[in-house]
């Protein structure tokens, strides 16, 4: 579905990825797993047109998005529930969903997935009227993964949403990455929480300062011993 | 003082405070969206009024439809300006863009003096706005009623478009996050374009009604008043459009009380203006309806 090949992209004079190659199959979970700085916001920004790529190719179902504007890529479907959520703080989380929607016209079907996020997420129904910055964490975390749910994606990128959450609530948007793949949506997943993202994902990379040096099947990552004594921290 | 010379000035400082009100919300809404102070926003404001006047003049217009043409040019003059000045700059420090609108700002003043001469025109008597009116032993020119009347209706419709209707939505979305507004499929450039178009619109309203009360025209009229309500929004919170219209009848009033009751004080009457700035600004940084912003991580 999406392709990534040599994909390079410079900040100014920093290099953050130098020719990552790598696939998103389609109805799959993959996963993008390594360091602080290795590259996997970038390539997801990459993807979705908000940093432009130096060179190499993205494509999706054989089209390349790398000269698209951000509202077309979004608008064919691929869209990022981005790092440190993003929502708009001043705006009610009702109006946020409705952002979500932005690009869709049907009127009838954004209201009923409004509706539908309220039923995954009941927590957002009971702040409907609020302003999105004075929730919680993961309540702003619940929020973006139903943002970008509700322009129905066909890929749909997150990019940390573990981060800064705790536990139980981190279990509970895995529980909810599975029951949207398992309705059929493609998932590239970005953590550094490896272990959890690992064993959700059907396949996975490993990003090491700008280019991908380990991939396999989700299982077989988690049980590989450079990737368990790098990423998940357990000594040999 | 009599009761209707005190009503008699209350009318003056309702339409001079609804005036600055609506060129005071042309620069917040700017800065809302873009955090920029488009500083040729009174030049924009003294093209409305010229735009009127030649079509009144020059073609020939009726007055009705001069004035929807003149909007119309004005707006599309607020969109080019930001489309020439201001967006090939977008990813440019501040500083830039800034100096940018300051260049914007001297270059129209001075076109304007080339084509429009530098001697003060007078704009034509239009019956419906220039008859006076008496209210007991108040009397007053009919603009006086219109301009709070025109303000709170132009109000009204911007307050719908700004948190009634999708577009409205984008606006404040891109005012809050450009990034994140388009992953949201918003289209930022047409957002940002159509803010200007509003502002400027805006800014053409007070233009003409300004010539209607005040009939003289001079290609640096803008100067003055657009600084006047940059003041205004500042004090009132810059960025929030409440505040702009806060910020605006505040000054009107301010300054033609002063006028009104201490007259040997007249010649002050700009200078409050910058008082009143350095007050706020002492007491309430963010202005009266601004919100100190606070980032939850």
């Amino acid at each position: 579905m999406l392709r990534i090949e040599n994909l390079s992209v410079h900040y100014g004079g920093i290099h953050a990825l130098q020719g990552a190659s790598f696939e998103v199959p389609e109805g799959k979970i993959v996963t993008l797993i390594g360091a602080n700085g290795a590259g996997k916001s970038t390539s997801l920004k990459a993807i979705v047109g908000l940093v432009k790529p130096s060179s190499g190719s993205i494509t999706l179902n054989g089209e390349s998005l790398v000269n698209l504007a951000t509202k077309d890529i979004v608008r064919r479907g691929v869209v990022l529930a981005p790092e440190g959520r993003r929502i708009f703080p001043n705006l009610t989380t009702e109006e946020n969903l409705e952002l979500g929607a932005f690009a869709r016209s049907d009127k009838a079907g954004v209201q009923a997935d409004k509706h539908k996020m309220f039923q995954l997420f009941p927590r957002l129904e009971e702040r409907r009227k609020q302003k999105a910055g004075t929730m919680s964490g993961g309540e702003q975390q619940m929020l973006a993964v139903a943002r970008a749910l509700m322009s129905r994606p066909k890929l749909l990128m997150m990019d940390e949403p573990s981060l800064g959450l705790a536990p139980l609530i981190v279990k509970m948007i895995f529980d909810i990455v599975r029951t949207i793949a398992a309705e059929g949506t493609t998932i590239l997943l970005v953590e550094q929480n490896a272990k959890a993202a690992l064993e959700i994902a059907d396949y996975g990379y490993v990003l090491e300062t700008g280019r991908i040096t380990m991939s396999g099947p989700g299982k077989e990552l988690l049980a590989n011993d450079g990737v368990r004594k790098a990423y998940l921290g357990e000594g040999l | 003082m009599e009761l209707s010379t005190f009503f008699q000035q209350l009318t003056n400082a309702l339409s001079l405070g609804s005036l600055y009100a609506l060129i005071a919300i042309g620069y917040t809404m700017v800065y809302g969206i873009l955090r920029l102070i488009n500083f040729a926003h009174g030049d924009v404001f003294m093209l409305g009024a010229y735009f009127a006047f030649y079509a009144v003049t020059a073609l020939a217009m009726p007055w009705w439809v001069a004035f929807v043409v003149a909007l119309a040019l004005t707006a599309a003059f607020g969109m080019g300006l930001e489309r020439v000045a201001y967006r090939p700059l977008r990813d440019s420090p501040k500083i830039s863009v800034m100096i940018s609108a300051i260049g914007a700002s001297f270059l129209i003043e001075n076109v304007g003096i080339v084509l429009f001469g530098g001697r003060p025109k007078s704009f034509p008597s239009i019956p419906l706005f220039d008859t006076v009116v008496h209210f007991g032993s108040v009397s007053m020119l009919s603009v006086s009623l219109f301009i709070p009347v025109i303000t709170a209706v132009v109000l009204g419709a911007l307050l719908w478009i700004v948190h009634g209707t999708k577009t409205g939505l984008a606006m404040r979305a891109v005012s809050t996050d450009l990034d994140a507004a388009r992953l949201m499929a918003i289209d930022v450039n047409k957002t940002i374009s159509l803010t200007f178009g509003i502002g400027s619109l805006l800014a053409g309203v007070g233009g003409i009604m300004w010539t209607m009360k005040y009939p003289q025209l001079n290609p640096l009229m803008g100067v003055m008043p657009g600084l006047k309500c940059f003041i205004a929004a500042v004090i009132g919170g810059i960025g929030n459009i409440q505040g702009a219209v806060l910020g605006g009848f505040l000054l009107g009033m301010i300054e033609i009380m002063i006028v009104a009751f201490l007259p040997e004080l007249t010649g002050y009457r700009d200078a409050f203006a910058f008082v009143l700035l350095i007050v706020v600004l002492l007491v309430k940084p963010a202005g009266l309806l601004g919100k100190n912003q606070t980032v939850k991580v």
